[in-house]
């Protein structure tokens, strides 16, 4: 098991430092040519971390110097003053033409928001739920974790004695996230919660290290992802809370003159809760994925300061700060799933507790 | 800013997809995977049980053959010791039964011996005494043959019986 993780995270981090460097070599040319100007990366690396109505693989210069960007294209689903409109995001060619379904007519910005007007140029609300780019990953992700579980289940009926092979693998995991994060956290009421929390830990888990691969998405460092998530553990500690629990807020046991104190906090203590849940897990996704793309973009930043020498010069010592990172965040990929999921079942266990 | 602001597409489909992943991931995976755990934690909790049970078993039925072996060993030697005893009680026995029976052996010959003793002093007397008579008889023969010998002998006689 050790030598299989082993030789993952070594393809992993070669592939990501190839696919990377390759990527920003094509970016190292700027539409704008204009010379002695320090590279700046941040468009690029917040590209990366956004959200994307396409797959955008990499760019290639053509004979005469122009850029072409090269991405799979993505469906993108509007539902638009009642009408419900599908099409390619290549129909938009990467921004340059507009979409126009009967009489309205969408337009992308270099973010990736989707406008429509209608054909008097009046601007019409709409709800996008394309399959962006992280909905497409996250589809990946899910789709790889259920064959990875499925597996796991179907070897428990071939295999009545020790686990083997994939079953080796996720049931120290599973019975970790079950008795060391769900049963102990949450007490003798734990079983009716284990089903989520489980899914949530994998959930997190997958795609945190499906975003450690070159060229993904960044999932679970995006902040509407992990509101849902919060969102719904949330409304699990909420529904589930016990009478013990909404007296502790309304009614907490301080003397009477702090009561105009403490009661505000413990409402809003209620609310920040599940808020720090979510802008935990999304920033430390994003930060690690801005320190890898940072430290690689440092290359491209001594080149347009100082030439190809310093580039190269530069590169061996950004690579291994690189691999260095890269080995943190998939230590990180583990421990922000098992926060996320710990703190969830800490506070389900709040709300559930028995006065003693 | 951008990248905190939530898009509703994504929210939507973060919502469905997690939805029916919990609804799937319950029914094909938490539930069978657990459950199979589960029975197998039981079942190897059983087999434990039941292996210290018979080891148990196993430890009683040693001290008890144990035990058995020694009453059994107990039993013999008091079997050997009784034989023993019988044995010489039967020897004792024996031994005094013959020395009474010598004994008596021994009496009733010294009896016989003594009869014949007693018998044949009595003969003996018998024949001494017939013996004397004859001797006497013929010394009285030869005596009184002679009558002045006849005088003297009764006279002697006289004399005898008047000392007396």
């Amino acid at each position: 098991m050790k030598t299989k993780i082993h030789i993952l995270r070594s393809v992993l981090i070669s592939l990501s430092v190839f696919v990377s460097t390759t990527n920003i070599f094509a970016e190292n040319h700027p539409e704008e040519k204009v010379e002695k100007e320090t590279y700046n990366p941040v468009p690029k690396i917040m590209h990366h971390i956004q959200n994307s109505h396409e797959w955008h693989l990499f760019d290639y210069k053509d004979n005469e110097g122009k850029l072409h960007p090269v991405s799979i294209p993505l469906p993108v689903i509007l539902y638009t003053s009642g009408n419900l409109d599908f099409f390619m995001s290549s129909d938009f060619h990467h921004g340059h033409s507009d979409v126009q379904k009967e009489n309205r007519i969408y337009s992308i910005d270099e973010h990736s928001h989707i406008t429509a007007v209608n054909t008097e140029q009046k601007s019409m609300s709409i709800f996008d739920i394309s399959i962006t780019k992280n909905v497409a990953s996250m589809l990946i992700s899910v789709l790889i974790l259920f064959l990875l579980l499925r597996a796991t289940s179907a070897g428990y009926k071939k295999n009545k004695y020790a686990p083997k092979k994939i079953q080796a693998f996720l049931e120290p995991l599973i019975l970790f996230v079950r008795d060391d994060i769900i049963k102990a956290n949450i007490g003798p009421k734990y079983k009716k919660y284990t089903f989520f929390l489980l899914t949530v830990f994998f959930f997190i888990f997958i795609n945190n290290l499906m975003g450690l691969l070159p060229g993904s998405a960044n999932v679970t460092g995006n902040v509407s992802v992990t509101l849902v998530l919060s969102v719904f553990t949330f409304i699990i500690t909420t529904v589930s809370a016990n009478k013990n629990y909404w007296k502790h807020i309304f009614n907490p046991p301080t003397p009477l003159v702090l009561m105009p104190i403490m009661v505000p906090i413990e409402i809003f203590g209620v609310f920040t809760k599940p808020f720090a849940l979510m802008i935990r897990l999304f920033a430390n996704i994003t930060a690690g994925h801005i320190t890898i793309l940072s430290l690689i973009s440092l290359i491209f930043i001594a080149q347009s300061g100082a030439g190809n020498g310093a580039a190269w010069g530069v590169a061996p010592l950004s690579v291994l700060f690189v691999l260095f990172i890269y080995l943190i965040e998939l230590l990180v990929a583990f421990l922000q799933a098992y926060i996320f999921t710990l703190l969830s079942a800490v506070f389900i266990g709040l709300a559930v507790k028995e006065d003693h | 800013m951008e990248l905190v602001t939530p898009e509703i597409g994504l929210i939507f489909w973060t919502t469905i997809v997690f939805l029916l992943l919990l609804i799937v991931l319950k029914k094909y995976a938490w539930k069978p995977i657990l459950a199979a755990v589960d029975e197998r934690n039981k079942s190897i909790e059983d087999a434990l049980k039941a292996a210290d049970k018979a080891k148990k078993e196993m430890l009683a039925l040693n001290t008890d053959n144990e035990r058995i072996l020694i009453q059994a060993r107990k039993e013999r030697d008091a079997l050997l010791k009784e034989g023993r005893e019988i044995k010489d009680n039967i020897i004792t026995e024996a031994k005094d039964k013959a020395k009474l029976e010598a004994d008596k052996i021994l009496i009733t010959a010294k009896e016989q011996i003594n009869n014949e003793k007693m018998k044949a002093i009595t003969e003996l007397k018998n024949q001494v005494a017939e013996m004397s008579i004859d001797i006497a008889e013929k010394i009285l023969k030869s005596e009184l043959s002679d009558k002045n010998k006849q005088k003297e002998l009764i006279a002697e006689a006289l004399k005898s019986n008047e000392l007396n």
